[in-house]
């Protein structure tokens, strides 16, 4: 601290002044900052559940009303219950009920068969003398970068072959195909992390490899669990263009439905800003809820995006 | 003596052992590979072979016949193809280097204690989260050119003194793209150089300082080194994901206008599923394949240079 004086008397009254400055501002403007990253995050979202209780005339105001004056909650009764009386709604808007079961269903099979399979295999790779294990890692984590467009065509030829278009079974072997080499990275990186002593001690008192897993391992693994398994429910949840393609009247997912709310009058935004917000709820409480999870499972590198 | 009738049945238990650990390999692996194989191997091999001929399903007719590369020729002289390249090229430098720019800095700007941290962390995941379709209807609104809230409030401030279509001419089409491609994907990158930041210790910086090292040397000299790693996995990750990008596209601008905003992507989606020409399509998708080989092979390098697995 006294450095400065016995080096340059002027300057350090300079540095003082900034210094003071920077006490006194500093917390200020980086309060300002942090508000503007808050508003920058949740600005856009916030105009969609806004537009989503807005009634139609108040939707179609310039400029728009801010706040609405006349809230109204008819479109999330629409969607859920049913048009009332009188209320017309896009065609798809009738199915959308249907859709979110069709997510729900799908997305939590995925998760499970990623979490069985996925695990499995991860924890052979990590302790079991698996053949060619450096080209599996390897092609799994090449397996999860591929553009799913590439082998969309042959795709839809193996699903038409199977007579399995439009069918849970075949949405559920599509996503956990492409979501497993995701969960086998993430897995094989966690597993890594456990010492092998728990196992082998384990073994020792007479448990075979498969109940050292059962007993041990597995119940220790709970937060790589958890982190896979919300990567394997939000991504199944939000994908959209294997939907697109294979699904159709019976299994159409959410992520399809709230592009298809349009009228002969046109888009019926506040609809598709009802359908967007329902949509992103189970994703986003898993999100809040398991946080921690998903943050310390990020650092074990690749992730889904 | 004792020892080698002790140790011929402890053989015979090892070996024992062995096939069990065998069988038991093949049970673990055998599920994630079955589904893995079906899903992805064979379709992708296949996926070559449909490149390598004619396939157009509005012309029946004309069958399977063998065309080599043909399909690749007449792609890479497709000046369709040639602007979706280049549009894709724009889109992606762009939104991974704003993207990665901008996380940097806020993860620098939050990376220190204060009231709410645990809150702004929470919401960073917001954007991550919701799935990238309800991004594109959600900008499709704010942009709408008569009733959108864009218009509406860069015109109540007086920024604007008339409505902007936004999506109305190619350049700024894609700008608007880009724009929402920052607002997903900016927070969750930034959570990942935030636990980067984390784990340098406080004491480097201190003694940085004590050595007269201004806060932009301590950030060139102490943090950047420290999160290459993370810097190097962001960067790949990002490129390959934007390079990727189709639902966004596809429910915001619709590739549109005039072929503007048709990225790779969405030019194969169109190959294949709109004119139904299998064969180019396949093709196409090819090509981008192998630009993210190039990509994934920088990825694992990085990786496996600065990551010990």
């Amino acid at each position: 601290m006294d450095t400065p004086v016995k080096l340059a008397g002027a300057r350090s009254v300079q540095v003082n002044a900034l210094q003071f400055a920077h006490k006194a501002l500093g917390p200020l403007f980086f309060y300002i900052l942090v508000a503007l990253l808050v508003f920058a995050i949740l600005a856009p979202f916030t105009w969609m559940v806004i537009s989503s209780i807005s009634p139609p005339a108040e939707l179609a105001t310039t400029p728009p009303h801010w706040i609405p004056q006349n809230p109204t909650l008819s479109r999330y009764r629409a969607l859920i219950f049913g048009p009332s009386e009188g209320q017309s709604i896009p065609i798809a808007a009738v199915k959308f009920l249907d859709s979110l079961k069709n997510s729900l269903v799908i997305s939590t099979t995925v998760t499970l068969i990623c979490i069985v399979a996925g695990a499995s295999a991860a924890y052979a790779l990590v302790r079991l003398p698996v053949p060619g294990r450096q080209h599996f890692l390897f092609s799994m984590l090449s397996a999860q970068m591929m553009p799913i467009i590439v082998i969309i065509i042959p795709l839809y030829l193996v699903m038409q072959t199977l007579d399995w278009m439009d069918t849970y079974h075949g949405m559920i072997l599509l996503y956990s195909g492409f979501m497993l080499p995701t969960v086998i990275w993430i897995m094989f990186s966690y597993f890594q992390t456990l010492p092998e002593e728990l196992e082998e001690a384990a073994m020792i008192d007479g448990c075979s490899r498969f109940q050292a897993l059962l007993r041990v391992v597995l119940p220790i693994s709970g937060p790589g669990l958890v982190a896979v398994a919300a990567f394997s429910f939000l991504y199944t949840w939000n994908e959209f263009f294997m939907a697109l393609i294979f699904t159709a009247s019976r299994t159409k997912t959410i992520t399809v439905i709230v592009t298809e709310f349009s009228t002969q009058s046109g888009i019926d935004y506040g609809l598709m800003m009802t359908g967007g917000v329902i949509g992103s709820i189970p994703p986003l409480i898993i999100a809040f809820l398991l946080q921690r999870y998903i943050v310390s499972g990020l650092t074990a590198g690749a992730v889904k995006g | 003596m004792a020892s080698t009738a002790l140790s011929k049945p402890q053989k015979r238990g090892i070996s024992r052992r062995r096939r069990e650990e065998i069988l038991l390999t093949i049970l673990l692996m055998a599920p994630a590979v079955l589904i893995i194989a079906v899903v992805t191997v064979y379709p992708f091999l296949r996926s070559f072979w449909i490149s390598l001929i004619g396939w157009n399903l509005t012309r029946p007719q004309e069958g399977h016949p063998f065309l080599g590369l043909e399909n690749y020729r007449f792609i890479l002289t497709d000046p369709l193809f040639l602007d979706s390249v280049r549009i894709t090229l724009i889109f992606v430098i762009a939104a991974v280097t704003i993207e990665i720019t901008l996380a940097i800095g806020i993860a620098l700007l939050l990376n220190r204690p204060f009231r709410g941290r645990w809150l702004v962390r929470m919401l960073a995941l917001l954007p991550w989260a919701i799935p990238s379709v309800v991004n594109g209807i959600m900008w499709k609104w704010i942009l709408n050119p008569s009733y959108g809230s864009l218009n509406g409030l860069l015109y109540s401030l007086g920024i604007i003194d008339r409505y902007i279509v936004w999506l109305g001419s190619p350049d700024l089409a894609l700008a608007m793209v880009t724009i929402a491609d920052i607002w997903k994907e900016t927070p969750f990158i930034m959570l990942l150089f935030l636990a980067a930041l984390q784990t340098i210790p406080h004491e480097l910086y201190e003694a940085a300082r004590v050595d007269g090292s201004s806060p932009v040397q301590s950030f060139f000299h102490i943090t950047l080194p420290l999160i290459r790693p993370t810097l190097f996995v962001a960067v790949a990750l990002r490129t390959i994901w934007a390079l990727k990008s189709f639902d966004l596209i596809y429910t915001l601008t619709a590739g549109g206008p005039s072929n503007g905003t048709a990225v790779l992507g969405y030019y194969t989606y169109v190959k294949s599923f709109v004119s139904l020409q299998l064969g180019r399509g396949a093709a196409v998708a090819y090509i981008m394949t192998f630009a993210v080989l190039l990509l994934v092979i920088f990825y694992q390098r990085a990786l496996y240079r600065e990551v010990k697995y």
